[in-house]
């Protein structure tokens, strides 16, 4: 985020944010990413209109302005650069009426637009990846157009759980290092020296350096980084460069260790896409509290979920504390630690399925990524919902490294 | 007496109550407190995220949190209420407060209140609305008959 940056306009086209008492809070993230909402203007007329012509009967009329709002703007009469789609969690019909705006924009615009359901408790920072990303799509096409690494660069993710670092030269990984993140700056520098000894090279020899993940800041600074990029743009090109599909339509799903990205991809650029951090339940902390209570490392509870089936595990609760207490029921009651391992694999991609995919349009190839990928139980649980294919990289677990490293290409000046 | 309006930010409403002398219960004096309280920075209406807390008092944590933060505004309104205009389906013009579940909510308060109410379907002609509005005008004397009694 950089204040000398082009100021993006999104348009919010919402329903009840400002009656949950969270527009200050919509406006305080736009700000912090050099954006600013504004509301398209239109005419009573349109929203008496809207129904027949957007073809969505609806009975609040807060929607039928959301929608009159989309129209505007899809036939040209208001500019933006981005669009953010809300409505209250829990409404049905807001529910209905933001995932056809969201769809209906995408189509017809191309203007990157992404959704959000907000309750009372929505903050600033629950928002501001979000909007991170969605200014960062309308603001640097150009760069997130690059499809190949060049000179000598460095991409370092600092995640919730672990913080991964690469190494790249001519467009190939040179170096990697993979570390348990305990002190955000010290994991860095550490997974850094570690991809630079395997690299055979110095840290001043690095041309450009970019950094990602929660920690991005901060690391960002400690290291100086020529780019410094939250997780969408940054895992979306990662995702697609791994798995050799930079063409096209592609979905990328990563299940992180304090939430899940779900995003739509075209050609490299992020579409549509939502990130789930409300429920423990639904990350990789699940995952690696099974594999404890299994007393198994997390590496290898993948392999044990391979050999079992799910279907013979009773889950009462998606609840990372009940749900756990499940898997225990379970257990005591005969259960094979296999079936265990593949009832947890797929109680997470059940919910990725349930709450996250229904806001994007998943279209093939759906590429995973993010260290969980690796744990083969939870891709096998992914492609047994979605009835298809699902590509694991090499080097899935360095998607966001891989990716800083690659647009900080773009930035090589020497 | 005091008259709750529905929908509950008609001008046209508000304005006819007054004439009347009685005292509209309207949702803009509600937002009127909010913004002329001195303290509270959260445009543009000053509802803060504490409002739909407040809205738990007439609708469940399930129900969405837009709907919450405006029976805040609506709530107190209906308690005070000692007599209510109805206008049902009226246009997006008249007046409005966008979400059709609170609507419902407002709507079933209120009449579950037993106090004289007028319901009226909103006109959809010329000869409709002179009705509409000595309909409107009767009621309303009639509440100031109610009052001397």
């Amino acid at each position: 985020m950089n204040s000398s940056e082009n100021l993006v306009r999104i348009a919010q086209l919402s329903c009840g944010a400002e009656y949950s008492g969270i527009q200050a809070e919509i406006d305080s993230a736009a700000k912090q990413v050099n954006a600013v909402i504004v509301y398209p203007e239109i005419d009573i007329k349109d929203i008496e209109d809207i129904e027949e012509e957007f073809g969505l009967k609806v009975a609040s009329s807060d929607l039928k302005l959301l929608m009159a709002r989309a129209k505007s703007i899809v036939t040209g009469k208001v500019k933006v650069d981005a669009v953010f789609v809300a409505t209250c969690f829990r409404c049905a019909e807001g529910a209905i009426v933001r995932s056809e705006v969201r769809r209906y924009i995408h189509e017809k615009t191309g203007i990157p637009v992404i959704s959000y359901s907000f309750t009372e408790r929505t903050t600033a920072g629950t928002l501001l990846t979000r909007l991170e990303a969605l200014t960062t799509t309308a603001r640097r096409k150009s760069l997130l157009a690059r499809e190949k690494q060049s000179g000598l660069t460095a991409g370092i993710d600092s995640g919730s759980t672990t913080t991964k670092a690469v190494i790249m030269k001519d467009n190939r990984i040179i170096g990697k290092g993979w570390v348990p993140t305990i002190k955000v700056i010290e994991s860095a520098d550490e997974a850094f020296n570690a991809a630079l000894k395997e690299a055979g090279v110095k840290r001043e020899d690095i041309q450009a350096l970019g950094t990602t993940g929660y920690g991005r800041f901060l690391i960002g600074e400690h290291f100086k980084a020529d780019l410094i990029q939250e997780e969408i743009t940054v895992n979306s090109k990662g995702a697609v460069y791994l798995a050799d599909k930079q063409k096209g339509p592609a979905t990328v799903l990563d299940i992180g260790g304090m939430d899940n990205k779900a995003i739509s991809v075209m050609d490299g650029i992020p579409g549509m896409f939502t990130m789930g951090g409300i429920c423990a339940g639904a990350s990789g902390r699940f995952l690696e509290m099974t594999a404890k209570r299994l007393g198994v490392g997390i590496t290898e509870l993948g392999k044990l979920a391979m050999k079992g089936r799910q279907e013979n595990v009773k889950m009462n609760s998606y609840c990372i504390v009940f749900g756990i207490q499940s898997l225990v029921n379970s257990l005591a009651a005969g259960s094979t630690p296999e079936d265990v391992a593949a009832a947890a694999c797929h109680s997470v991609a059940e919910q990725l399925f349930e709450q996250q995919l229904q806001e994007i349009d998943v279209k093939e190839p759906v590429i995973m990524c993010g260290g969980t990928a690796l744990i083969e139980g939870l891709p096998r649980a992914v492609e047994d919902l979605l009835k298809v294919k699902v590509i694991v990289p090499e080097n899935a677990q360095y998607i966001g490294a891989v990716g800083a490293a690659l647009l900080v290409s773009g930035f090589i000046t020497k | 007496m005091k008259v709750f309006i529905y929908p509950t930010n008609s001008l046209i409403l508000s304005d006819l109550v007054e004439r009347f002398g009685h005292e509209p219960l309207a949702v803009m004096q509600e937002i009127s407190k909010r913004v002329n309280t001195p303290g509270l920075d959260s445009p543009p209406m000053n509802i803060t995220p504490e409002d739909p807390k407040i809205g738990l008092k007439y609708a469940a944590v399930e129900v969405p949190s837009g709907v919450r933060g405006r029976m805040a505004l609506n709530g107190p309104l209906i308690s005070k209420a000692e007599a209510a205009i109805i206008v049902r389906d009226p246009v997006v013009s008249f007046g409005c407060m966008g979400c059709a579940r609170t609507n419902e909510l407002v709507n079933f308060l209120i009449r579950a209140k037993k106090i004289p109410i007028l319901d009226l379907y909103y006109p959809s002609s010329e000869e409709e609305a002179k009705e509409f509005v000595y309909k409107i005008s009767q009621f309303l004397k009639s509440l100031g008959k109610e009052e001397k009694k």
